[in-house]
C-alpha cells in the first residue's frame, strides 16, 4: 500500500486510540484544525474533543498536563507544534518527565509519548527550523526517536505508548510529504536498534530522521563513482545502538556522520567520539562529520541550502575519506 | 472537640519534626537544602484534613509538612533526609523530593510553579477515567509570577478540572517581598480572572482553612471546575537554612509569631497546658523513633547508583 509519512503517522494514531481508550492526543490545533501539519486531520471527527484535545497556546502546561495525566493512568500522546516551541515546555520535560521516577525511587513513572516537528527546508527561518533532538539525547530517562521512513513513521507509535517512560519522537517537517510503500499487515516495530537503511563496503554513512533523503541521495551519486557507501539509519538516538554503528564501521573502516544538529556539542560528536572508544583500531580514517552550518537558520533559500547537510557535500566528505 | 485535637497534633507534629531537621541541620546529619515549614502548619494540616485517600496532592520543596499532614511515615521522610535507603525517595530525592505513590503523594517540586501543570494532568486523568476525585495542589507566592501558574489556572478552567489551587502566601519569594514582585499582590483577584472562586483566607487559623477547603471541595467535587485558595501566612524561620535571613524585620517576624497557629487552637481549645505537655511527649516519642530509624538504616548501595532512570519492567 502507497502513503505518506503523514498519513502514516496519522493511521498509527488512529490505529492507537482504536485499541486502547486510554490514549488521547493533545496540542495546539490537532482537533478542529487537523494539525499543523494536517496530520490529525479527520481525527476529531472520529474520536471526538475529550481525545482530540486541542489546548491553547500553552506548552510547558499542556506537556506538564501530559505528564500529569500519564501518572494517572492515561496514554497521552502530546503534539508539540515544533521543536523550537519545546524549549517552552523543557522545564516539564526536564523536571519533571525525565526525572520523576529516579526522584520518586521508581515509584512513579510517566507512559507519555510526546511529538514533535523538527528540522529545516521549507524557509521557514531560525525559530521554527531547528534541529534540537541532540539535546534532548542528553538527557538520561527519555527515550528519543527519530522515524525518518513511512515504516517507522507508521510502526514506531506503538512501542511507544507501550513503553513505561516518556518517548519523545522526532518527526522531520520535510518527510511529511514522502511516500513510501507499507503491508497491509503492520509488521511490529522495535524502538531499540538502528538499521541498516543500504548496504555497502567502502564507507558507512550514519545519519537518522530528515537527513536520511540527503544521504540516499549521497550513496547513488557515489555508487556511481564506484564508491559503495552503506548507510546506518540511527533511529533511536537515545539509548543509541552502538552495536550496529561498529558493526558497520568494522567492515568499511570509514565513517561519516549526517546530522541536521550544529556540529558542536552535538549526536553527531556523540557517535563520532563513541566509535573512537570502540572502533578505533579498525578505522582507517578519521571519523568525518556532515552538520549544519553553525548559524541560525536563515530564510532566504539559497542561504537556507547553503546551511543543510547537502548530498554533495556528504558525496565530498565520503571521497576524502576513501580517496577516489 | 476530638477532631480539633487531632488538628493540634498533626500540626504540633509538624512543628517538632521541623524543629529536629534543623538541629539535625546543623548537626550535619542531614545536608543539602532544608525548607522548614514552621509557622504555616495550620495551611497542611486544614486543607489536608478534608482530603481523602483516592485523592491527589502535589507540593513543593517546603513539603515536609504537606507530607506529614498527608500520612506519610515520618520514620520514611526522615530516612529520606539521611539519604537512606528506607528514605520515601529511596535517598534520591532528599528533603525537596519527598515522593509516596501509596499516599498519592506526588512530591516535592522544587522547580517554583513546575507542580502546577503536573496537577492539571492528574486531574484531567482522574476526569476522563470518571474518577470523583481531586488534586490538591500546593504552591507559594512566588509561584504566581511564573507562567506555568497562569497556564495551569487558564487551562485547569478551561477543562473544569477538579484541582483545588492551594497557594501559600508567606509574604516573600525567597527574600524578596510581595510588593517587589507582584503588580498586583492581592493573589486572589489575579486567580480569579480565570473565572474560578477564589477567596482569601486566613491561614494561620486552622480550623478556618478546613472550613474554606470543606467547602471548596464540595463545589469542586459536584464538577464545577477548579478552585482557588489564598492562604496567608508565615514562615517563622528563614528561607532555608543557608539564609541568613537579612530582609525581614524583627518586629514583622515577632508580630507574625504572636499569631501562631498551634498557640491559637490551642487557646480556642482552651485546654489544659498538661494535655499539651502530653501531646508533646508523645510526639516525641514519635520523632525521636524517626531519627533512630533514620540513623540505623542502610544508605543506598552503590551499585543500585543508575537504577530508577529508566523502568526496570519493559512490556
Amino acid at each position: 500500500m502507497r502513503t505518506t509519512y503523514r498519513e502514516a503517522v496519522r493511521e498509527a494514531i488512529r490505529e492507537a486510540m482504536r485499541a486502547d481508550s486510554r490514549v488521547f492526543l493533545m496540542g495546539e490545533d490537532v482537533g478542529r484544525y487537523g494539525g499543523a501539519f494536517g496530520v490529525s486531520l479527520g481525527l476529531l471527527e472520529e474520536f471526538g474533543p475529550d481525545r482530540i484535545r486541542d489546548t491553547p497556546l500553552s506548552e510547558s502546561a499542556f506537556t506538564g498536563a501530559g505528564i500529569g495525566a500519564a501518572i494517572g493512568g492515561m496514554r497521552p500522546i502530546v503534539e508539540i507544534m515544533t521543536v523550537n516551541f519545546s524549549l517552552l515546555a523543557l522545564d516539564q520535560i526536564m523536571n519533571n518527565a525525565a526525572t520523576l521516577r529516579h526522584m520518586s525511587n521508581g515509584q512513579i513513572g510517566v507512559p507519555l509519548v510526546i511529538r514533535m516537528t523538527t528540522g529545516a527546508g521549507r524557509q521557514l527561518a531560525a525559530q521554527h527550523s531547528h534541529s534540537l533532538e541532540g539535546w534532548y539525547s542528553h538527557i538520561p530517562g527519555l527515550r528519543i526517536l527519530a522515524p525518518a521512513t513511512v515504516a517507522d513513521a507508521r510502526g514506531m507509535l506503538a512501542p511507544a505508548l507501550a513503553d513505561p517512560d516518556p518517548v519523545l519522537i522526532f518527526e522531520h517537517g520535510s518527510l511529511y510529504n514522502t511516500e513510501g510503500e507499507l503491508p497491509e499487515s503492520i509488521p511490529t516495530c522495535d524502538i531499540s536498534s538502528a538499521a541498516i537503511g543500504r548496504t555497502g563496503t567502502d564507507v558507512t554513512v550514519i545519519t537518522y530522521g530528515g537527513t536520511m533523503p540527503a544521504v540516499i541521495s549521497a550513496a547513488d551519486e557515489l555508487a556511481t563513482l564506484g564508491i559503495s557507501a552503506e548507510v546506518v539509519d540511527l533511529r533511536v538516538l537515545r539509548p543509541l545502538n552502538d552495536a550496529t554503528i561498529m558493526q558497520s564501521v568494522r567492515k568499511t573502516h570509514r565513517a561519516v556522520v549526517v546530522d541536521e544538529g550544529w556540529r558542536s556539542g552535538s549526536l553527531s560528536a556523540e557517535v563520532s567520539a563513541r566509535i573512537t572508544e570502540q572502533a578505533f583500531f579498525d578505522l582507517d580514517a578519521p571519523v568525518m562529520r556532515v552538520c549544519t552550518e553553525e548559524v541560525p537558520i536563515p530564510y532566504a533559500k539559497h542561504l537556507e541550502e547553503a546551511a543543510l547537510p547537502r548530498p554533495e557535500r556528504i558525496v565530498r566528505t565520503a571521497r576524502e575519506l576513501v580517496g577516489r | 472537640m476530638n477532631e480539633s485535637f487531632e488538628l493540634l497534633r498533626r500540626m504540633l507534629l509538624i512543628r517538632r519534626f521541623e524543629e529536629r531537621c534543623a538541629e539535625l541541620y546543623s548537626s550535619q546529619e542531614i545536608r543539602g537544602f532544608l525548607h522548614l515549614y514552621v509557622g504555616e502548619e495550620a495551611v497542611a494540616v486544614g486543607v489536608m484534613a478534608e482530603f481523602g485517600p483516592e485523592d491527589a496532592i502535589v507540593s513543593t520543596y517546603r513539603e515536609h509538612g504537606h507530607a506529614l499532614a498527608r500520612g506519610v511515615s515520618p520514620d520514611a521522610i526522615m530516612a529520606e533526609m539521611f539519604g537512606k535507603a528506607t528514605g520515601c525517595s529511596g535517598g534520591r530525592g532528599g528533603s525537596m523530593h519527598l515522593f509516596d505513590a501509596s499516599t498519592r503523594f506526588y512530591g516535592g517540586n522544587a522547580i517554583v510553579a513546575g507542580g502546577l501543570p503536573l496537577a492539571v494532568g492528574l486531574a484531567l486523568a482522574d476526569r476522563m477515567q470518571g474518577r470523583p476525585v481531586v488534586t490538591a495542589c500546593f504552591f507559594g507566592d512566588g509561584a504566581v509570577a511564573e507562567g506555568e501558574f497562569h497556564e495551569s489556572m487558564n487551562l485547569a478552567a478551561l477543562w473544569r478540572l477538579p484541582v483545588l489551587f492551594c497557594c501559600e502566601n508567606n509574604l516573600y519569594a525567597m527574600g524578596t517581598r510581595i510588593e517587589r514582585t507582584h503588580a498586583v499582590t492581592e493573589l486572589a483577584v489575579r486567580a480569579a480572572g480565570y473565572g474560578m472562586p477564589a477567596e482569601v483566607v486566613d491561614g494561620m487559623d486552622v480550623l478556618a482553612v478546613r472550613e474554606v477547603t470543606r467547602k471548596a471541595l464540595k463545589r469542586i467535587r459536584s464538577e464545577a471546575g477548579p478552585q482557588f485558595l489564598e492562604l496567608q501566612t508565615y514562615r517563622f524561620r528563614a528561607h532555608s537554612m543557608y539564609d541568613p535571613d537579612r530582609y525581614r524585620d524583627k518586629a514583622e517576624i515577632a508580630e507574625w509569631k504572636r499569631r501562631d497557629p498551634i498557640d491559637k487552637l490551642a487557646a480556642t481549645l482552651r485546654l489544659p497546658t498538661e494535655d499539651i505537655s502530653k501531646l508533646d511527649t508523645e510526639i516525641t516519642e514519635v520523632i525521636d523513633a524517626a531519627v533512630a530509624f533514620a540513623r540505623t538504616a542502610s544508605p543506598e548501595n552503590v551499585d543500585s547508583l543508575t537504577r530508577h532512570v529508566y523502568s526496570e519492567v519493559r512490556r
